[in-house]
């Protein structure tokens, strides 16, 4: 119904699926030991080879974990928004193209899915938060749906630059056309740089967790989640950092392209990898701005450049 | 044979003003400390204290402190008036460098006075305390309930019926009835405190932070009113960590005490030990080897310094920035190790003596020293480029929960938070003691006294305390670490076995511990997170009769509604944060 065809590359949707799931777990080490090779410490080393099962321990460990549900939350709901949240993270890959064909589905609205799939996600967040029915849960709720409904809005308009510039939504179509031209970082590097804070919003890992804010809200929206059901919400935001990384690469970097004698899923699986790293770099160097700040700085800072760099693209696209 | 080692207090005019003003009921008692102490009638205290605030030739900002003695066991109470229940104020004017002791004497039968709240707002917490711990009715106060034991404990712990001991009460039992009842009287009822549930346009959400949570620093209990994420009103619950020290001060031997003492500010290690043991050598009459002063001053500013760093870590933390807090329990690591080469212990070495230290210093303690000296100045500079010059920090904790000089002192705030509104007053140059008129060091201070500047000045007292340190190391005098007093702890042994005499006062001296000559003794001291003081009672025993113990973080925690009004529940953790409490500090 969207305009494509059962094909050969449904092959994909299993691998892909446990591959970013799996990717997003041995991240959760990556980044524990990156973290503590710039913190001065050790960080996980004692299962297996320099810690690399750790993720192993603690998926055991989440899944034997006494699963508690808060009698006084709303039962249904509480139980439904950590799969939301999970679920809509990954379905957002059925767009990424890894490599030249290498796609679930290679629609012409690409783009628009990972921005829908991305605005879903955000109901999770406000579900858990609100069925939680715990007094911080709420706040990190109430925080999570104002910061996300602000960044969703020049999110997209950020984007909306490469997508001018390559006349196509499919985002195979953006990677080809910057195969004739320079990569889209650089004439859409405003588009990148906003592109980067919305996107960092939308995860809400570090310097923008105000729905979290472990030292203001205890664990914010989740805080009443455990075992498996809090291993999903971890998760979907480690998928959330892989799905950044892969877009920004995607939109930005010339996704798979690069000189010939590697493949191109390599070329694109460096990309991501490189900023994954630059993201955990972020979230060891910068504190948390205050919910108002971060409103503040969307809508009358960050929103105006993205409407400006639109305009400039636009008058750009015109005279040439 | 031990004679009393009370002197006569400095002749301030003062006491003769006091008594032209309310006539001959006004006796001066004589104490160790210079503080003149003036004993005033009941009906008086809230004359004499307004008197003392606003009108007097020189004005005493400061309610330093304000508590209570039981006299009904005491024998050694000559000249001082007829007393079951003293309430005591000590009051200070900072802007004339003077302090006062006002005594009050009560009855048990009649044990209620006149609240001085509305005189000095830091009144109303000590009041609260009083009464907790003695009993005593404060009239007009405006929430007089108890704020350190549980809000159905039986008696007043400070009392001397009290029991001090689990041996001196029945085995403990505790029944569900009895939990589900104290767990009731601690639930959070807004009326209590006068707030109202709703506004004319928004219900407010009342939030319990703590005392289990993240950023309070310990056990520590914040009942926020909310609008929106907006902080109407905050009533700040402390009592989670007291662990009764004044009352374990009347049951330990002079010496035995020391060790608790490092558990009262327990990130500020033998910086607590300081002001307790210089109280009791002031009473005992001892002189301090130079030697031991020095080493004293070296080990104090080395916590001093380590309380500082992780001040520091945790601040930028507080804020959401993750690493800055490694990199310092990193260096506080360093220094731990240093410390501990020197004492054999890290966070608590209890490692200063009545008349000294423990020991000498051990070989090569001058280079360890020497090299963190050379290191921390380069990583401190680190540390403001990742830290404090930050941009987004800057934007957290600038005027975020700010209050003037004269707003801090009204809240009885003292040491790096008052620096940090531009007064300059640092006991260690104000009054030096422990041969800190010696040292080269300057005083940091900042203007706007706002969460931002709390941290600068204590970030440039790590760099201050380090030239302390370094001029320590390099002019370390020779000569005994302890001195060679009968009451020293635990006494020198090298004649014990030459004669008989020397034996037996050994023995009596490490059997029992020195007996201190009846006398009041009160020593104050720049500690860590501000001024630390230990007020001692010595009824001629082994044991203190009477053990106060101030310190600088129950004020600063009173102040918390007061300066963080209005703002976000992030910035009451910036607030907090920059506050450098612990609650062991606050609860003692």
């Amino acid at each position: 119904m969207f305009g494509f065809e059962i094909n050969w590359s449904y092959v994909l949707i299993l691998p892909v699926a446990l591959g970013v799931l799996v990717f997003a777990l041995v991240l959760v080490w990556w980044e524990r030991r990156l973290l503590g090779w710039w913190q001065d410490r050790l960080g996980p080393n004692r299962v297996g080879w320099f810690g690399v099962l750790q993720f192993v321990a603690d998926a055991i460990k989440l899944f034997t974990k006494d699963d508690w549900i808060p009698p006084f939350g709303d039962r249904f709901f509480f139980v439904l928004a950590p799969f939301v949240v999970c679920a809509a993270m990954i379905m957002a890959f059925v767009v990424v193209p890894f490599d030249e064909g290498w796609v679930i589905a290679d629609t012409n609205i690409a783009v628009l899915w990972f921005l829908a799939m991305s605005s879903l996600a955000v109901y999770g967040v406000l579900l858990g938060g609100l069925a939680s029915n715990n007094k911080y849960a709420l706040l990190g709720g109430l925080r999570a749906a104002a910061q996300m409904v602000t960044y969703e809005v020049f999110m997209g308009l950020s984007i909306l630059g490469v997508v001018m510039m390559a006349g196509s939504f499919s985002l195979s179509d953006i990677v080809m056309a910057q195969a004739d031209s320079i990569w889209y970082c650089i004439p859409q590097c405003v588009g990148l740089f906003i592109f980067i804070i919305a996107g960092l919003a939308e995860t809400h890992r570090l310097p923008f967790d105000l729905p979290e804010a472990e030292h203001e809200l205890t664990a914010g929206y989740h805080t009443e989640y455990s075992g498996m059901k809090f291993g999903l919400i971890m998760a979907a935001e480690y998928v959330a950092l892989i799905l950044l990384s892969c877009m920004i690469t995607i939109m930005f970097f010339g996704g798979w392209l690069g000189p010939s004698f590697l493949p191109g899923f390599v070329w694109f699986g460096m990309k991501v990898f490189i900023l994954i790293n630059f993201f955990i770099l972020l979230r060891a160097a910068i504190p948390r701005p205050r919910y108002d700040q971060l409103m503040s700085l969307g809508w009358k800072i960050l929103l105006p450049l993205s409407l400006l760099n639109l305009l400039a693209t636009g008058a750009v696209l015109l005279l040439i | 044979m031990n004679e009393p080692a009370t002197k006569l207090a400095s002749n301030d005019p003062i006491v003769s003003d006091l008594q032209t003003r309310y006539g001959d009921s006004c006796v001066q008692q004589i104490t160790v400390d210079p503080y003149p102490t003036v004993w005033v009638a009941r009906e008086h205290i809230r004359d004499v204290l307004s008197y003392l605030k606003s009108d007097a030739a020189h004005k005493y900002e400061l309610l330093y402190d304000l508590s209570a003695i039981d006299e009904r066991l005491r024998k050694h109470r000559d000249n001082q008036p007829d007393s079951e229940f003293s309430v005591f104020y000590h009051l200070m004017s900072l802007s004339s460098d003077r302090d006062i002791r006002i005594k009050v004497p009560l009855q048990d039968s009649d044990l209620n006075i006149d609240t001085v709240e509305k005189i000095y707002p830091c009144a109303n917490w000590y009041e609260r305390e009083a009464f907790d711990m003695f009993g005593i009715h404060f009239n007009g106060h405006p929430n007089l309930r108890r704020i350190l034991t549980p809000p159905l404990w039986e008696g007043h712990p400070l009392r001397k019926e009290h029991p001090a001991r689990a041996t001196e009460m029945d085995p403990y039992h505790r029944t569900d009835e009895f939990q589900r009842e104290q767990q009731e009287a601690l639930r959070f009822v807004p009326e209590e405190w006068g707030m109202s549930r709703a506004s004319k346009h928004t219900d407010f959400m009342f939030l319990n932070l703590g005392p289990n949570h993240p950023s309070v620093h310990g056990v520590f209990r914040i009942a926020l009113q909310l609008d929106g994420e907006v902080i109407v009103q905050a009533v700040p619950e402390i009592g989670y960590h007291h662990r009764g020290q004044e009352k374990m001060a009347e049951r330990q031997s002079w010496h035995t005490y020391i060790p608790y003492t490092d558990r009262i500010d327990y990130l500020g290690g033998v910086m607590n030990n300081l002001p307790y043991v210089m109280n009791i050598e002031a009473m005992a009459g001892i002189e301090v080897p130079p030697r031991a002063q020095v080493i004293r001053v070296m080990l104090s500013e080395m916590f001093r310094v380590a309380s500082h760093l992780l001040f520091y870590g945790t601040f930028a933390q507080d804020v959401g920035q993750m690493s800055p807090v490694f990199y310092m329990f990193a260096d506080r690591e360093r220094l731990f190790s240093i410390i501990e080469a020197i004492t054999g212990g890290r966070m608590h070495p209890s490692w200063f003596r009545i008349g000294g230290v423990c020991q000498d210093l051990p070989d090569g303690w001058k280079e360890m020293v020497i090299d963190f000296c050379d290191y921390m100045p380069s990583r401190m500079d680190h540390y403001d480029k990742m830290a404090l010059q930050n941009k987004i920090l800057q934007r957290r904790t600038k005027g975020i929960g700010a209050y003037t000089t004269a707003e801090g002192l009204d809240w009885g705030i003292t040491g790096p938070s008052l620096r940090a509104t531009g007064n300059d007053w640092d006991l260690r140059k104000k009054r030096p003691y422990s041969m800190y008129d010696e040292f080269d060091f300057e005083i940091p201070t900042a203007e706007s006294g706002d969460s931002f500047d709390r941290c600068v000045v204590r970030v440039e007292e790590i760099r201050q305390s380090l030239r302390i340190i370094k001029q320590c190391a390099e002019n370390m005098p020779s000569g005994p670490y302890k001195s060679e007093h009968r009451s020293t702890t635990p006494p020198l042994k090298e004649r014990t076995m030459k004669d008989i005499e020397t034996l037996i006062h050994h023995f009596l001296n490490v059997s029992w511990g020195p007996v201190i000559p009846p006398s009041e003794s009160e020593t104050i001291v720049e500690a860590t997170k501000g001024w630390t003081s230990f007020y001692s009672i010595s009824d001629g025993g082994t044991m203190a009769y009477r053990s106060r113990v101030r310190t600088p973080s129950f004020p600063a925690l009173q102040q918390i509604p007061f300066i963080s009004n209005g703002f976000m529940v992030p910035d009451l953790i910036a607030i907090i944060a920059s506050i450098d409490f612990v609650m062991a500090d606050v609860d003692r």
